[in-house]
């Protein structure tokens, strides 16, 4: 009864008139929800988010992680200075991290990505990519300090974990502008 | 206008802007008699057998109903999504792109058949055992709950018909030469569905959602998990988790056993495989909406979350994989769609955008639906650029490629909405043009 309760409070906060009536049709339907288990959910839910929530546990470093990349890694991805055309075309790790006065720059990690807590979070849950999650959470530290590093993100002797990485700004993190929910006027096609 | 282009029952007089655009009404009074000759009673046979001269499915059987029917043995080999060949050592590393795409040159309608609705995914398809797989609701809840393909097949559901459009679809139009792809490189990652699912709102209230959410998260099962964060108002609004496509379970390749449907939304919002929603107060920063799925503007700054698409159209037929034979009527058709809502206009020209005359819409028009609209063209055998442009219920206006470039440059990638031109020659070919 309670949590009805809420609910009300909540859609009246939205602007979303219907979900009143939304509920109205719903109170007459039965549910089929199960509880979900904490096992439940840690097998589905991998989200990291930038301020760190959900990082794991574990360490890793840059030199442990240039190890990996070429074991794990090098058969897709080029390492800093090879230049395979395919190995390109599949996924350019490394590159330009200046991007000023170069209009169509390389969207690479250093250059683009606007959050440290995106690199794990992604390598973690999709590479190497014929075997994700095959690795340990420490792993997936050292991979992400060695991409960071050699994108000039982080010095050689850094120390990534559940503390540190979230405090590494990136380069390009003033990069993004929301156009949620609405486009900013200076972007907006002009008819 | 000449004897031998006068057509039974049209007046091809009532032009409705320059280069041979016609009044769209004409097609709507008056069918186009068929100039077949009507087959006249011959002379008796004699002993001859009646069935003389009949083809072979005339006097034969026919074969079997199939399990799952197919379409005719003469459609496929024309009829396809072209898959791109890939270099060999991409293949040793088992990697494509993942992609294929609907031939709209080849349809008609506003339903894409399930086999040719267009597919992306990053990490290929998984084959999902439905009995091994469920979604679970969970974070700024007060009951995380879990739910199974049967136990969503127990809901009410609703069917609505809508598009799915690829936020990468008709990037090649922003490079600076006009690519020569067939329209299905171009255009073809954009299908229409009656999709069939349970309104993400019913399964919200059943978990109890808090006051501050202001995000949901939503992952898949696939090899990539791949993860977006979509807008509370979107997901209590006509977001759905679709679990069947034009009334059948959807297909692997969209998603099976369940998917996220978030109408009108860039595709790649609609997580297939989907497997967790995170009900948040923040967005997760995916890779999927910072590394991609961005838009690069000309000061620098990329644009992120570019959720709800514009409106747009295409021109259909003709183009860039047929030709004009000859000279006189012909039928410009096509697809308008915005993701806001209905269609409410679209104009066609066939002088580059100096005249535009109005086309008839197909109805019944769906919000967030392909609504199909034609125009009737008297072509006279000389150059000629066809365009369309759509408008929907809000007064949005389909902006020119020109309009669409001065205000966010060629570098944005995703998102190209703009006009776009097939120019005709006077021979009768048709290319994809900048006009
Ligand atoms: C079998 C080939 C393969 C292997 C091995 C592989 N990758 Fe990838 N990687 C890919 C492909 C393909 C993509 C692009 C995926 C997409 O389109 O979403 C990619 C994308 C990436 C990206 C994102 C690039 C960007 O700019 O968006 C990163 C980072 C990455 N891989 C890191 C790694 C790391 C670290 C490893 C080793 C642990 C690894 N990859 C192993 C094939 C591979």
């Amino acid at each position: 009864m309670s949590m009805r309760k809420t609910l009300i409070i909540a859609s009246l906060l939205l602007p979303t008139q219907h979900l009143l009536f939304s509920q109205l049709a719903n109170a007459q339907q039965s549910r089929f929800g199960e509880p979900a288990t904490q096992k439940d959910i840690d097998k589905s839910f991998w989200s990291v988010f930038p301020d760190g929530e959900f990082l794991p546990e574990g360490e890793g470093n840059v030199a442990t992680g240039r190890v990996l990349f070429k074991e794990q890694c090098n058969i897709c991805h080029n390492m800093p200075g090879e230049s395979d055309p395919v190995k390109d075309d599949i996924g350019k790790l490394f590159g330009v991290t200046d991007k000023k006065g170069k209009p169509n720059v390389e969207q690479t990690i250093g250059s683009y990505w606007p959050y440290s807590s995106t690199v794990f979070n992604y390598i973690r849950r999709a590479m190497p990519l014929l075997a994700p999650m095959s690795l340990t959470n420490s792993d997936y530290y050292s991979l992400t300090a060695y991409l960071l590093h050699e994108n000039g993100v982080i010095p050689e002797d850094a120390v990534m974990n559940k503390d540190t990485l979230p405090k590494v700004e990136m380069p390009n993190k003033d990069g993004f502008i929301m156009a949620y929910p609405k486009v900013p006027e200076q972007y907006e096609v002009k008819r | 206008m000449s004897k031998d282009k006068k057509l039974p029952g049209i007046d091809t007089t009532d032009h409705v802007a320059k280069g041979g655009l016609l009044n769209r009404r004409l097609f709507l009074t008056s069918s186009i008699a068929s100039t077949a000759a009507l087959a006249t009673a011959s002379a008796a046979y004699g002993e001859d057998i009646i069935g003389e001269g009949q083809d072979d499915w005339t006097i034969y059987p026919g074969t079997d109903a199939l399990e799952y029917s197919d379409r005719s043995r003469f459609e496929v080999e024309n009829v396809k999504r072209f898959i791109p060949n890939f270099p060999q050592k991409f293949l040793d590393l088992r990697l494509t792109k993942y992609v294929a795409r609907t031939p709209l040159d080849h349809l008609l309608g506003t339903i894409t058949p399930n086999g040719l609705h267009f597919e992306r995914s990053h990490q290929g398809i998984p084959d999902i055992d439905p009995d091994k797989h469920f979604l679970v609701i969970h974070g700024m809840v007060k009951n995380p709950l879990k739910y199974d393909i049967d136990a969503l097949e127990n809901y009410t559901t609703v069917s609505r018909h809508h598009y799915l459009e690829c936020s990468g679809n008709s990037q090649v139009l922003f490079q600076e030469t006009p690519t020569d792809q067939p329209i299905q490189q171009i255009h073809g990652l954009v299908s229409g569905t009656e999709w069939t699912g349970v309104l993400l709102s019913t399964l919200l209230d059943e978990c109890g959602i808090s006051p501050d959410a202001k995000w949901i998260i939503a992952e898949g099962a696939d090899n990539g998990m791949m993860t977006r964060s979509i807008p509370i108002d979107k997901a209590l609004d006509d977001t759905m988790i679709a679990i069947r496509q034009n009334g059948e379970r959807i297909r692997p390749s969209q998603g099976y056993p369940m998917r996220l449907y978030t109408p009108g939304y860039e595709g790649n919002t609609s997580v297939k495989w989907l497997r967790s929603l995170y009900v948040s107060d923040r967005p997760v920063m995916s890779a999927q909406e910072t590394a991609k799925y961005t838009d690069m503007m000309p000061d620098n700054k990329a644009l992120q979350f570019s959720l709800e698409q514009d409106v747009k159209s295409i021109i259909t037929r003709p183009s860039n994989t047929m030709s004009l034979k000859k000279k006189g009527l012909y039928e410009i058709t096509g697809l308008a769609w915005s993701g806001k809502g209905k269609i409410s206009r679209v104009e066609v020209s066939v002088d580059g955008g100096q005249t535009w005359g109005d086309a008839a819409l197909e109805g019944p028009i769906h919000t967030k639906m392909l609504t199909r609209f034609r125009i009737p063209w008297m072509w006279e055998g000389g150059s000629a650029i066809l365009q369309s442009r759509a408008y929907d219920e809000f007064g949005r206006i389909q902006p020119t490629r020109k309009e669409l470039i001065d205000a966010r440059g060629r570098n944005a990638f995703y998102h190209f909405h703009a006009v776009q031109s097939w120019g005709v020659s006077p021979n009768g070919e048709i290319k994809n043009v900048y006009a």
